[in-house]
């Protein structure tokens, strides 16, 4: 591990990063039971929003992404990390759509979170700062949608953490979602996906750097505890056979084993790289908060224990889809939300995306699920009103 | 054994229902062309097994109606989603059950029955979550199978009936006579029925009578669930 950083506290005041800023004075009722605010929600546009205001888009990122979905990340100078989709003449034409994407309450890319200021102590929250779910993030991202004018979204897309957006999103306001596109998700979270969670919060708590969550006030950064977690997920993001494709046995710039434990295999070295480089851009307590509200989702819950009963009567369209390879969101899990979907007579399109990508398949180039997603948007904008693509 | 019986569903679907992109202005294949002449316009169609989507696109161009599609294959699902129409991927056998009583006006089972594991379950579902079902299936009745079965002691095949018998999809085959049969014994009531010659052209003969059950390859059934709605 002493490849990684020296702990690198951020404060606020130093960031200038692009993008817009929409302060919301009124407190949000939170579902823990706390009136929260007043807070901050940072979001990213693309595009231009039409005269009738119907060709609005909602991207929702998933547990470590953020509003940069098309742009340079401010942090790493990375591409945006759904570049691939986004753009003039892509799956997400910019020259057709309005794209909005937030980011999440409890992030570390400037909606309000865990390492900013607490008003009444003058100090970062960390833990004192609320449980927050999935469903208050899009209370969160309703109330940007209020500011922004927009009624009702053309549609509401996603992966991952993102799909379980969506899915809250046609639950909670239908009437505001024409099309839900959630992409590799599950209407809950399983037990399998929490355990992997807790195995990544556990590694975050157990740093010493991590002081009981006060680091920032005490000057350092969980670096190691934040890059295990992060290298324990990132397997889960993978396959086997993705993992075997990329790296197989591979030694790491060596010809032989060095009887050590020194990051002898590629795949090591991978890893080590991914734990390291994503401290840099990301906080160790949004980390846990973010994680939590993903574990405590569960939209049948809400709904009186039938998932049926999130989509009755709704009037949306939705396009589900799945990877075959992707084990931490298995295809069954989009079944249960097709089946559900059913139930309540929506009108459902699912379609299982053969890959050996894993769960990451949804941030990666797979041509069949662009191919997808332009065929559902396409046949969803003539329905708009919104015509044909030119 | 159960996945591999259902991937060669599949590709018996894609097959049978290859005949025409679902952006193509062609002729819908003749079976579906006679299907869709009984379905009202902008009624609510599920069309299970539904191919490349030929009879979904042809029915929302023509008759508005609001389709909906169920079929096997990954390539058939993914070509209609990407033509705009609403698919899932699942099977007659699985992805029933989850629709409410009444669902549609019409759903439609094209070619698709005798590759079920529980025909008879299937038919229950169908006349359960449409008002009216559609079904149609090659006639094991049908004299030149028949025949070739006699004369020359191996398995039929046909171009209705393409595979041979170890990598056939067809997994329960039956005659007219069996399918009406079943109808009477489950209490589904046929409503009209369509016989059609080796050339797709209809019959006018009495689906209940041997002549059909000799002459007719093919059969397209209407049916009711006996509580009608």
């Amino acid at each position: 591990m002493s490849t990684l950083i020296s702990p690198r506290p951020r404060s606020r005041s130093d960031q200038d990063w692009p993008g817009y800023v929409l302060p919301v004075r009124a407190p949000l009722r939170l579902d823990c039971g706390i009136d929260f605010g007043p807070f901050t929600i940072a979001y990213q546009t693309y595009g231009t929003l039409n005269p009738d205001r119907s060709n609005a888009i909602l991207v929702c990122h998933a547990l470590t992404g953020d509003q940069y979905a098309a742009d340079p990340h401010p942090l790493t100078g990375k591409p945006g990390w759904w570049e691939t989709l986004i753009g003039p003449g892509r799956v997400l034409d910019i020259e057709r759509y309005f794209l909005i994407c937030p980011n999440v309450l409890g992030g570390c890319m400037g909606t309000t979170g865990p390492q900013d200021i607490d008003p009444a102590s003058g100090e970062p929250w960390a833990l004192s700062f609320p449980v927050i779910t999935i469903r208050d993030m899009v209370r969160a991202q309703k109330l940007l949608l209020d500011h922004l004018g927009i009624e009702s979204l053309f549609c509401v897309i996603g992966g991952s953490m993102g799909a379980m957006q969506v899915l809250e999103w046609a639950a909670s306001y239908p009437d505001s979602v024409f099309a839900a596109v959630p992409i590799a998700g599950a209407a809950r979270h399983s037990a399998q996906n929490i355990a992997f969670h807790e195995v990544g919060r556990q590694a975050i708590m157990a740093d010493p750097d991590w002081s009981g969550g006060r680091y920032l006030s005490v000057g350092r950064k969980p670096v190691r505890g934040l890059a295990v977690a992060r290298m324990a997920a990132h397997i889960t993001y993978l396959s086997e056979a993705a993992l075997h494709r990329k790296f197989g046995r591979n030694l790491q710039d060596r010809l032989a084993v060095t009887y050590g434990f020194d990051a002898d295999f590629q795949v090591e070295s991978y890893l080590r790289h991914q734990g390291s480089t994503f401290v840099d851009r990301f906080d160790a307590n949004s980390y846990l908060y973010i994680t939590r509200a993903m574990d405590y989702f569960d939209l049948a819950a809400e709904h009186g224990g039938t998932l049926a009963g999130a989509f009755e009567g709704t009037r949306s369209r939705f396009c589900i889809i799945s990877f075959t390879s992707d084990w931490l969101f298995p295809t069954p899990e989009s079944r249960q939300i097709v089946h559900a979907l059913n139930a309540a007579a929506a009108n459902v399109s699912f379609v299982e995306i053969a890959t050996d990508n894993g769960h990451d398949a949804f941030l990666l180039h797979e041509p069949e699920l662009f191919e997808t997603l332009r065929g559902f948007l396409n046949g969803c904008a003539e329905h708009r009103g919104l015509g044909r693509p030119r | 054994m159960a996945a591999s019986a259902e991937s060669a569903a599949l590709s018996f679907g894609a097959a049978a229902r290859a005949t025409m992109g679902p952006g193509a202005a062609g002729e819908l294949r003749q079976d579906l062309r006679l299907i869709a002449e009984m379905i009202e316009p902008r009624s609510r169609v599920l069309d299970i097994g539904c191919g490349d989507g030929a009879l979904l696109a042809y029915l929302a161009r023509q008759k508005s109606v609001d389709g909906r599609g169920i079929e096997l294959s990954q390539s058939g699902v993914n070509a209609c989603v990407g033509h705009g129409l609403s698919v899932i991927q699942g099977d007659a056998d699985r992805d029933l059950e989850a629709y409410p009583a009444g669902a549609f006006d019409v759903v439609v089972l094209s070619q698709t029955l005798q590759a079920t594991h529980r025909p008879r379950r299937v038919v229950e579902e169908l006349v359960r979550i449409g008002r009216r079902a559609i079904v149609s299936f090659p006639n094991f009745g049908f004299w030149r199978i028949r025949f070739g079965l006699l004369l020359t002691g191996r398995m039929p095949v046909s171009h209705c009936l393409a595979h041979p018998w170890y990598e056939t999809p067809n997994i329960h085959l039956c005659t007219i006579r069996d399918f009406i049969a079943l109808c009477d014994e489950i209490g589904v009531r046929v409503d009209r029925s369509v016989t059609l010659d080796r050339h797709g052209q209809p019959y006018s003969l009495d689906p209940r009578g041997s002549l059909a059950n000799l002459l007719a390859e093919q059969g397209i059934f209407v049916l009711c669930g006996s509580g009608g709605l």
